[in-house]
């Protein structure tokens, strides 16, 4: 079966900005699938790409199989939910949802009702009669969603959905987008630039940074085994140790990820465990973070960042030993 | 000495700044006072004179106005000549703002969608310039341009197009001897006249549909024809609405345009031009002057029906 969407060597470019540069990527059918990027890496211009609303300067792009170089976004058998939701405020929710059928010419009781459930499937039923200016921004977000997917899409695409919710908001939207996806089964692609977003909600994750795609793979692939500093440093946070570093401590002797909660503080005189290296130090800084502290232990050749439990009672200025199974140390690629 | 939680008012200033800033409803009180007052006493105060003298008639044989309240003035509006003017007026003003918002129109959307850096400032230029040249010398200028021997019939005699001219002339109704003696003129002026009020508020209107509301209905399958009938030009609407509201009331009282430009026959402004003047019928002149107010009110009425003004 071909992919959902396939970029093969697709660049776009804006003037001398490259904004997407040499993009090659499978998505299947059925995925959950997150572009995660910091602004201006090419994620949203890529998503731009599949709708239809830019073209590529090279490459070429499929979506189920069917090329869809010249194709414009009306004749494109994918729809969107814009990162404002781009609401019609002179139709009501109910018109807004039912747009796109009542485009296709659909019959208006058919439309309707197909409407209505729409809306119910987002927890808005009853809201048809009401103006879009009426709603807070959660509703909105759930109307956009309705007015995208009551056209059947064959892939849905999300362009920073959640950027504009409040924290309790974002996180249920999460768990709804995500129960939504799985039971409709539709291809949903969307962008984000929060990595927590993207490793809660997507099967899988491509990692942008100018323009290019430097890592793809599941949340954990990304997270437990970054493929370079960049990936290392934007998914979550990372102590990046230089080569020799690593080497030193029973690395490899290249760019290597260690991650914060892998870091253990062990008590004095308490022996190392063994499969674990270690370094002394100098509690720098500590910042209680609710659900863990976070230290940064100054040692000989470089600052380490640790999160330890919030029940720690070291201050700053205390001298510490501190120890990680060597395994959680990876060894990245060259790349920054 | 120990630090003072708040500083002391600087000066007189300072202390009024206080007494504004903690009570901000005297600030607006005193802000609005004058101008309340003036459009109070002297704008809605001489409209009501206006509605009064209405209500008053002439007396035929003596010429005096006799100030007795009666509806007989407001009767003679429907009498023959006076229904024609203000027939003829209406057709007129609604003849003007049609062409003007579908001359309007491209010119407004072209500025408002791709109209960039100093293209944008040319079009402010082109549409605003006009408005700074006296109204009276762009009539007379018009007069020459539209007379028998002027520019438009010499440049349709050069391109063998005179017999198309005095085709157009010899019409029923817009035609006449030239055209600046003809509805068609006085309707060519009035559309070059008003023109940047029904522009500028199209534009305005167009420039506040934001770009994604296009993609948008584009990604739900819109053709850029479906695109503009169902979301820019309902959105549009409202800016028509406003610049129609420009174009046909200022065509409904103006009297200068057809008296220079035109044939003999009375617009509803020269009709009060002339009562309140040498006829000395200021009665009629102010029944007159209603009747736009009438219009116009039931022209608003019927727009806000039909939801010209939602989205505002």
């Amino acid at each position: 079966m071909s992919p959902a969407v396939r970029f093969q060597n697709v660049s776009r470019h804006f003037g001398s900005v490259r904004a997407v540069d040499g993009v090659s990527l499978d998505i299947e059918p059925g995925e959950f699938f997150a572009l995660l990027g910091p602004s201006g890496s090419g994620k949203t211009t890529c998503l731009r790409l599949i709708a239809g609303f830019e073209q590529p300067d090279e490459g070429h792009i499929e979506i189920f199989g069917e090329t869809v170089e010249g194709v414009p976004p009306y004749r494109r058998n994918v729809n969107t939910v814009f990162q404002d939701y781009a609401l019609f405020p002179h139709m009501t929710v109910g018109e807004n949802v039912a747009y796109g059928l009542m485009i296709k010419g659909v019959e208006k009781s058919v439309r309707e009702a197909k409407a209505k459930d729409a809306l119910a499937m987002v927890k808005l039923g009853g809201y048809e009669g009401r103006r879009t200016a009426q709603l807070s921004g959660g509703q909105r977000q759930r109307v956009a969603l309705a007015r995208a997917l009551v056209n059947g899409p064959k892939v849905l695409l999300l362009d920073e959905p959640l950027g504009a919710l409040d924290l309790k908001l974002r996180e249920q939207m999460q768990e709804e987008l995500k129960s939504l996806q799985t039971s409709l089964g539709i291809t949903f692609v969307f962008v984000t630039h929060d990595q927590g977003e993207a490793l809660s909600m997507a099967n899988r994750v491509a990692i942008f940074s100018d323009g290019k795609i430097v890592q793809v793979g599941t949340p954990t692939d990304v997270y437990e085994r970054p493929a370079s500093r960049f990936v290392a440093d934007f998914v979550g946070s990372s102590n990046v140790l230089p080569p020799e570093f690593a080497a030193s401590h029973s690395g490899t002797p290249s760019w290597t990820s260690l991650r914060p909660e892998r870091i253990e503080v062990v008590s004095d005189g308490a022996a190392i465990p063994s499969g674990y290296a270690s370094v002394k130090g100098l509690i720098s800084v500590i910042s209680y973070q609710g659900a863990v502290t976070r230290i940064t232990v100054v040692t000989e050749k470089l600052p380490l960042i640790a999160s330890i439990p919030a029940t720690t009672s070291l201050r700053k200025g205390d001298h510490v030993t501190l120890a990680w199974p060597k395994a959680a140390m990876v060894a990245m690629g060259e790349s920054a | 000495m120990t630090a003072m939680a708040a500083e002391k008012p600087r000066g007189i200033a300072g202390t009024i700044s206080d007494v504004f800033f903690t009570r901000p409803q005297l600030l607006t009180l005193l802000l609005l006072l004058p101008p309340l007052l003036w459009i109070g006493v002297v704008y809605v105060g001489s409209l009501f004179a206006l509605l009064l003298q209405s209500f008053y008639s002439l007396d035929d044989f003596s010429g005096v106005v006799v100030h007795e309240f009666t509806l007989a003035t407001y009767s003679q509006l429907f009498e023959g000549s006076n229904v024609q003017i203000i027939l003829r007026t209406v057709t007129m003003a609604a003849l003007v703002t049609v062409a003007s918002a579908i001359i309007a129109f491209p010119i407004a959307y072209y500025a408002a969608r791709y109209a960039r850096g100093w293209m944008k400032a040319l079009f402010y230029l082109a549409v605003m310039m006009p408005l700074w040249s006296s109204y009276l010398v762009k009539v007379y200028a018009w007069k020459l341009i539209l007379a028998k021997e002027g520019v438009i019939t010499w440049f349709a005699n050069a391109l063998h197009l005179g017999w198309l001219l005095d085709g157009i002339l010899a019409l029923p109704i817009i035609g006449g001897p030239s055209l600046s003696f003809s509805y068609l003129g006085t309707f060519l002026v009035f559309v070059y006249i008003w023109l940047p009020y029904m522009i500028l508020p199209t534009q305005a209107a167009l420039e506040r549909v934001p770009t994604n509301f296009i993609e948008a209905s584009a990604d739900l399958g819109a053709d850029p024809g479906q695109t503009f009938r169902t979301v820019i030009f309902p959105l549009a609407l409202p800016g028509i609405v406003a610049g129609s509201i420009f174009t046909f009331s200022l065509t409904l009282g103006d009297y200068i345009i057809p008296q220079i430009v035109g044939n003999s026959r009375l617009m509803i402004g020269q009709a009060v031009y002339t009562l309140q003047g040498t006829a000395g019928n200021i009665p009629l002149a102010a029944a007159f002057t209603v009747v736009p107010m009438v219009i116009m009110g039931f022209y608003l009425w019927m727009a806000k029906r039909m939801g010209a003004f939602d989205v505002l």
